[in-house]
């Protein structure tokens, strides 16, 4: 199979849930986990003679993301009703927009091993969740839970701008921190918060009409988006190279086996019959109220990633991991009030020793133990010479363990590094003594062996000694 | 006492002269006698009456009465009642009882209103004859081999019948109108989003408006004044003050312009019936009115409109009764497709079925601009029409029905024929406009009904013009034989 013939062409429609604390057209709550049925009330149950309002949290909610990604949010945009029976969408009908979405237009720039791509945004439109069927709860019956009927979704819809499987996690991504900045979606991908379905086909490369698609569903991690939609080009190709032809379907991810397949039932037709939903009014909105949120957007991820690579003198991926989420941003940004501050050092200790604390015990930088003002100490110390790198790691475990601040921890533990001559002499000469061998060694021309006795040196110290001093006496000695 | 006015019912409760409960007493047993005759209940709530009269005559004690306490009413079957069965007049919804009251019901409530029943209409608010109700057809109290009118019949002909003051109705393209004209009684629809729609079992949600029928135009006012106004709960309602409809009715009305429209007086209109509406219309001029005979060419085509509309939005609000959460489930279906099937099919009478076919019809991809969105079109340009003319004339006033009403299964063979019935009413919700038929005369023995259409929101001018009318005429005192 010669993949380098072919082109994919990506699109994705990303469901982002929407941080409202009530549904989008009830006053129901919309919190996660809650028993079955809990939280639906008359509107989310389609009970004969209830009506929907808008929630008007959800629609500030989609203005935002719009301009976030320099959309047209529009002045006039029409609720309508999508037709269809299913057992979990109590009305038989969902509340989407169809001809006049919230937001058309926009785009977001992604890059992948070095290159850089404009990925257009269709539109983004609002719609209300359905429920869910459950059919393990009793036995030999189908459940329906209406929890989530009435959920708000942004649905965020691409252009087919991507062309390969990392570019399409590279936009999902993007997309994923510019809702979380704009804290309009939680963004947890296990509880369905965020929510892809991927578009792809593929075309001999230099030919501009686009080959037929495929619909990919249950993409529910990053990891699986980049899985599903690399397998589906390669089956594609497949086909196409052995003179098949690729059918329009919809196919199921199934991470298990790394396979798709077709759904069934999904093949015919759907007519679903689309006309302005007549309960809901248009809505318009005017130019003071989208200048207002404007004017309350936060910086972005792609603003604040490239002010730290100019201002802070970041790595790329160093920058991208650390605007990936605006607490993580902030958190950083907070390390760095002292003067002489030196970002790359705090970056390496947020991202590296912090970031390795907090995916163990899996909580979020908002929950971490260890404040930013306490980070900005122990970064003192190391930035002073008061403590070396290894014995920081250990200042932080203290730290998270709730010993106090670094200070505080480095004089009751008594981890101040040594930077005494006369002390660190002492100490040189001790582990000199105790290796013969290794001194002959190097005296032979065995030059490496000084980094093992260094080594040597700085555990007798606990950790303590300065390593440069220690390295510097050592060879002093040595080469006496 | 099932004679006198609401105004009389006030002052002889707050004289003693009788008591809430004695009223809902004497009322319920006349529903019993009476009401089962015409068929114009399908439930009777007469302990929640009691309890309810029991609680105004407390309150009444008290000195705490709100405008309309201890008064009976009756609503239509097609607004949510809590723990009443809420049936539409469907198999459907034979055993559906909701959870919560409409606004509508809740507003009668706290302005002291005693519900005593549920009254019989055509099912889901769909026919013009009240022959498509689960339950039976309800009887016209004039002649009681022909129908009441539709689709709020049983409310029409309840308050025809004086078993009730009065009665709630919803009109989608005639529903109150019509059957007022048929039984003789008063009835108003007032501008689409003057009444909250919040419990307003959905026929099609763009055209609904509930309204009121009683024996008096000041009896609709009182009632019409307890139920209107903004509710939060449904988006389409309009947050305007609701004008004092009973005090405004006093007023001088000042000169008044009428407007008659050839189109309501085309080949399809009973001569008699014309004649009476012809004699309305000297009335009005005789007491001063200015006629201008005017044209509004689209109305030809609002028949047509309606009925891809309606039924467009009706196969879509329609779909939540596919029997998985409530309603009429079909026993034995072995999978969800059947399941739907079955209880559909068995669930929803003959013409509910047929508008759901023609308006998934008319949605659907390759129709939708043909039909529906030509409808909508044609919408706009006979709202356009309307409003224009009414800048040149108060009101337009003409028939409510072609014809009086006619024998019970007249017309029940053809759709077309009975769709004819509403040839004078659809327009008026196609604009969202409010209308009011009151009663101008019979023919045969049978009543016709006046129709005066208004502007928005100029209810009460309306209710001021035919209160005018009233109170120079006595064809709406006149009581059916058998209900004196």
């Amino acid at each position: 199979m010669d993949t380098s013939r072919w082109e994919a062409v990506i699109g994705l429609e990303l469901h982002a849930q929407l941080a409202t604390r009530s549904k989008i057209f009830s006053g129901a709550p919309t919190g996660y986990g809650a028993p079955p049925n809990r939280q639906a009330c008359a509107v989310d149950l389609g009970l004969p003679g209830v009506l929907p309002v808008l929630n008007g949290t959800a629609l500030s909610m989609a203005v935002k993301f719009g301009l976030a990604v320099g959309a047209t949010v529009a002045r006039h945009s029409v609720f309508a009703r999508k037709n269809y029976f299913y057992p979990d969408l109590p009305k038989g009908y969902q509340i989407s927009q169809y001809e006049l979405p919230i937001v058309e237009g926009g785009a977001v720039h992604i890059s992948t091993e070095g290159a850089s791509r404009r990925v257009g945004i269709t539109r983004a439109h609002l719609e209300e969740d359905a429920g869910k069927s459950v059919h393990d709860v009793v036995s030999g019956r189908s459940a329906i839970d209406l929890n989530r009927a009435g959920i708000p979704l942004l649905e965020i819809v691409s252009e087919p701008d991507m062309r390969s499987a990392a570019e399409a996690v590279a936009y999902m991504q993007e997309v994923h921190a510019i809702v979380r900045y704009l804290e309009i979606c939680d963004g947890n991908m296990q509880e369905g918060s965020f929510r892809c379905d991927a578009n792809v086909s593929v075309r001999r490369r230099g030919e501009h009409a686009l080959g037929t698609r495929t619909e990919l569903k249950n993409l529910n991690s990053f990891r699986f988006v980049e899985r599903a939609i690399r397998h589906e080009i390669d089956r594609q190709i497949a086909v196409l190279e052995s003179g098949g032809t690729v059918v329009q379907q919809t196919r199921h991810y199934d991470a298990e086996r790394n396979d798709t397949r077709p759904l069934r039932d999904k093949e015919e037709a759907n007519d679903y019959r689309y006309f302005p939903d007549p309960d809901l009014l248009p809505v318009e909105i005017d130019d003071a109220f989208v200048e207002s949120i404007r004017s309350a957007l936060p910086e972005l991820p792609g603003d604040r990633r490239r002010r730290f690579v100019a201002d802070y003198g970041l790595g790329l991926d160093e920058a991208r991991l650390l605007t990936s989420d605006r607490h993580l941003a902030n958190y950083f940004e907070a390390t760095l009030g002292d003067e002489g501050a030196d970002p790359r050092l705090a970056a390496h200790w947020v991202t590296g020793e912090l970031g390795a604390h907090l995916n163990r015990e899996g909580r979020d930088i908002s929950a971490s133990p260890v404040s930013p003002e306490m980070m900005q100490g122990l970064l003192r110390r190391l930035r002073d010479g008061t403590v070396s790198g290894p014995v920081a790691k250990e200042v932080l475990k203290a730290m998270w363990d709730g010993e106090g601040d670094a200070d505080h921890v480095i004089e009751g533990r008594g981890l101040r590094q040594v930077n005494d001559d006369d002390a660190l002499s002492r100490l040189v000469d001790d582990v000199l003594d105790a290796h013969p061998d290794q001194v002959s060694q190097f005296r032979s021309g065995r030059q490496k062996v000084l980094g093992y006795l260094v080594g040597q040196a700085m555990k007798a110290s606990r950790g303590k000694a300065n390593p440069q001093r220690v390295n510097a006496l050592m060879r002093a000695r040595l080469t006496e | 006492m099932h004679h006198l006015s609401i105004r009389q019912l006030k002052e002889a409760l707050l004289a003693r002269d009788f008591s809430c409960e004695e009223l809902a007493r004497s009322h319920l047993e006349r529903l019993v006698r009476i009401g089962a005759e015409l068929n114009c209940l399908v439930s009777l709530t007469e302990e929640q009456a009691l309890a309810e009269a029991r609680e105004a005559d407390r309150r009444l004690i008290r000195g705490d009465c709100p405008a309309l306490n201890g008064i009976p009413v009756v609503h239509k079957d097609v607004f949510c009642t809590r723990g009443v069965r809420t049936s539409c007049g469907s198999r459907m919804l034979d055993n559906f009882v909701a959870p919560y009251d409409a606004t509508v019901v809740e507003r009668a409530r706290r302005q002291g209103m005693v519900m005593l029943g549920k009254a019989n209409m055509d099912e889901f608010a769909m026919g013009s004859s009240n022959e498509n109700s689960f339950y039976g057809p309800v009887r016209n109290p004039w002649d009681r081999e022909r129908v009441p009118g539709g689709s709020s019949g049983g409310s029409a002909a309840a308050v025809a019948a004086r078993l009730v003051p009065a009665a709630t109705g919803t009109d989608t393209g005639g529903s109150v109108r019509q059957p007022a004209a048929l039984c003789g009684v008063t009835g108003i629809k007032p501008t689409y989003g003057r009444v909250s729609r919040y419990g307003l079992v959905a026929y099609a949600s763009s055209l609904d408006q509930a309204g009121v029928f009683a024996r008096s135009v000041e009896d609709a006012a009182f009632v019409l004044e307890a139920i209107a106004g903004y509710d939060e709960r449904d988006s389409t309602s309009v947050d305007r003050p609701v004008e004092n409809y009973v005090s405004a009715l006093e007023e001088d009305a000042g000169p008044l312009r009428i407007g008659v429209a050839r189109e309501f007086f085309g080949s399809g209109l009973d001569p008699a019936v014309g004649d009476a509406i012809e004699e309305a219309l000297s009335h009005f001029e005789r007491h001063g009115a200015g006629r201008r005979d005017i044209s509004i060419p689209s109305l030809e085509l609002a028949i047509p409109a309606y009925y891809v509309v309606a039924p467009a939005e009706c196969s879509s609000n329609l779909s939540r009764y596919d029997g998985v959460r409530y309603g009429y489930r079909s026993a034995g279906a072995r999978d969800i497709e059947t399941l739907y099937k079955k209880s559909r099919s068995e669930g929803f009478g003959a013409e509910v079925k047929r508008r759901i076919l023609v308006g998934t019809y008319a949605l659907s991809s390759g129709y939708y601009d043909a039909y529906y969105l030509k409808a909508q079109k044609i919408r706009r340009l006979i709202s356009a029409e309307l409003r224009e003319a009414l800048r040149e004339v108060d009101v337009i006033v003409g028939p409510t029905s072609p014809f009086t009403a006619f024998r019970l299964g007249e017309r029940a063979g053809d759709p077309v024929t009975m769709y004819r019935c509403d040839v004078y009413t659809t327009a008026v919700n196609l604009a969202g406009l409010p209308a009011i038929s009151l009663p101008a005369g019979f023919v045969h023995g049978l009543p016709v009904g006046l129709q005066i259409i208004g502007d928005h929101f100029s209810e009460a001018r309306l209710l001021q013009i035919a209160h005018r009318f009233q109170s120079t005429s006595d064809w709406h005192q006149r009581v059916p034989a058998g209900c004196e």
